[in-house]
């Protein structure tokens, strides 16, 4: 009785302080990793995917809001700001085979741009989205800051945005590598900037997963979108509001 | 360690400041890899001690995206109410991005090394 009382004050304690969402965050990320690891790093065993669904069951399981986890995790969210400067190291080394392929490079973005917006607002339409969620779907296939913010200026709902782009990376990192057997794509540095394009930061791990060739110009390909979505889509709007 | 961790901060402020002065629909994290880029090409390369620190932080990558991911909790009912849409839009743009981008620049850059030979 008295263990069982004293178990609940500790869980009290606990929970107000931000130790038990870090580290819980970091649990189950490494069982994530460990699981993803005796997979063979195989696509459909994508660590945030799986670390996500672990920390949802155990916070609906204990009843926990977001908010109080967020406290703790903030820590790790924090990190993707230096985290995405670092990106600029690996893209450094690729330097030679960047500066060959810069023409074609800068021709696929825009394709592969215009493809994510048009594409996911023309078949939500086909399946009746609303007006609000098509607005939110627009600008899912950069990171997560910036198509909250372009979700906001073109009238969709920011916080939908933000679960949609972290969707589209996992969607992405799960799918990459069997579109590219189906197509006979080989070329790391085009696996990565593909990846990239589409599935931002979430494809530039796994990406780097697979050599650090593919995670450079994943990198690469996730900066670039953001510049030019940022830029597209607020006059692709208006476009695709008449045709559609 | 703390060195580079150091650098990596001070660039990304440098960022965050530039974003925030002119008003740039960039985040300040993706000007301060730009702007760290260029350093890079100007001094010749990384230090060892950054390019460690880059790899260590970069080798876990997905793990920063969890919190976030987390998020989805927040919207399960919204999505419950329209996933038919939101899934079908989400798996068929995704999908179709990742094969336009590689196949134009699959068929591009095949012909600009063509070109060079």
């Amino acid at each position: 009785m008295r263990a069982s009382a004293n178990l609940a004050e500790i869980w009290v304690y606990l929970s107000a302080s931000p130790l038990l969402g870090l580290t819980v965050t970091l649990l189950a990320y490494q069982g994530a990793w460990w699981l993803s690891k005796r997979a063979g790093f195989h696509p459909l065993a994508n660590p945030v995917l799986l670390a996500v669904a672990a920390l949802v069951l155990l916070l609906a399981l204990t009843g926990t809001p977001y908010a109080t986890y967020f406290d703790g995790a903030q820590f790790v969210h924090f990190l993707l700001g230096p985290a995405t400067v670092a990106l600029a190291i690996p893209l450094y080394t690729q330097l030679p085979k960047l500066r060959a392929m810069a023409g074609p490079l800068l021709a696929a973005l825009v394709a592969g741009s215009l493809t994510a917006t048009v594409s996911a607002v023309a078949i939500g339409k086909l399946f009746g989205a609303s007006e609000a969620s098509l607005l939110s779907l627009a600008p899912k296939s950069v990171t997560t800051p910036i198509a909250m913010g372009i979700a906001e200026r073109i009238g969709g709902l920011p916080s939908l945005t933000a679960v949609l782009v972290i969707a589209t990376g996992i969607l992405g990192a799960v799918s990459a590598r069997f579109i590219y057997q189906a197509l006979g794509i080989a070329d790391h540095a085009v696996r990565g900037f593909a990846i990239g394009v589409a599935s931002h930061g979430i494809g530039t791990a796994r990406a780097f997963q697979v050599s650090e060739q593919a995670g450079a110009f994943s990198g690469l390909a996730m900066g670039l979108n953001a510049l030019l979505t940022a830029l597209l889509v607020p006059l692709l709007i208006p476009l695709l509001k008449h045709w559609l | 360690m703390l060195g580079a961790l150091t650098i990596l901060l001070v660039f990304q402020l440098i960022g965050e400041v530039l974003a925030q002065l002119f008003a740039l629909p960039i985040p300040g994290p993706v000007i301060g890899m730009a702007l760290l880029f260029v350093a890079l090409a100007l001094r010749g390369g990384p230090s060892a001690e950054l390019r460690d620190t880059a790899q260590n932080l970069l080798q876990h990558l997905s793990l920063l995206f969890v919190p976030a991911g987390v998020g989805v909790m927040l919207h399960f009912h919204r999505i419950g109410d329209e996933w038919l849409p939101l899934t079908a839009a989400l798996v068929g743009s995704t999908l179709l991005t990742i094969a336009v981008t590689a196949l134009v620049l699959r068929a591009l850059a095949g012909r600009a090394e063509a070109r060079e030979e």
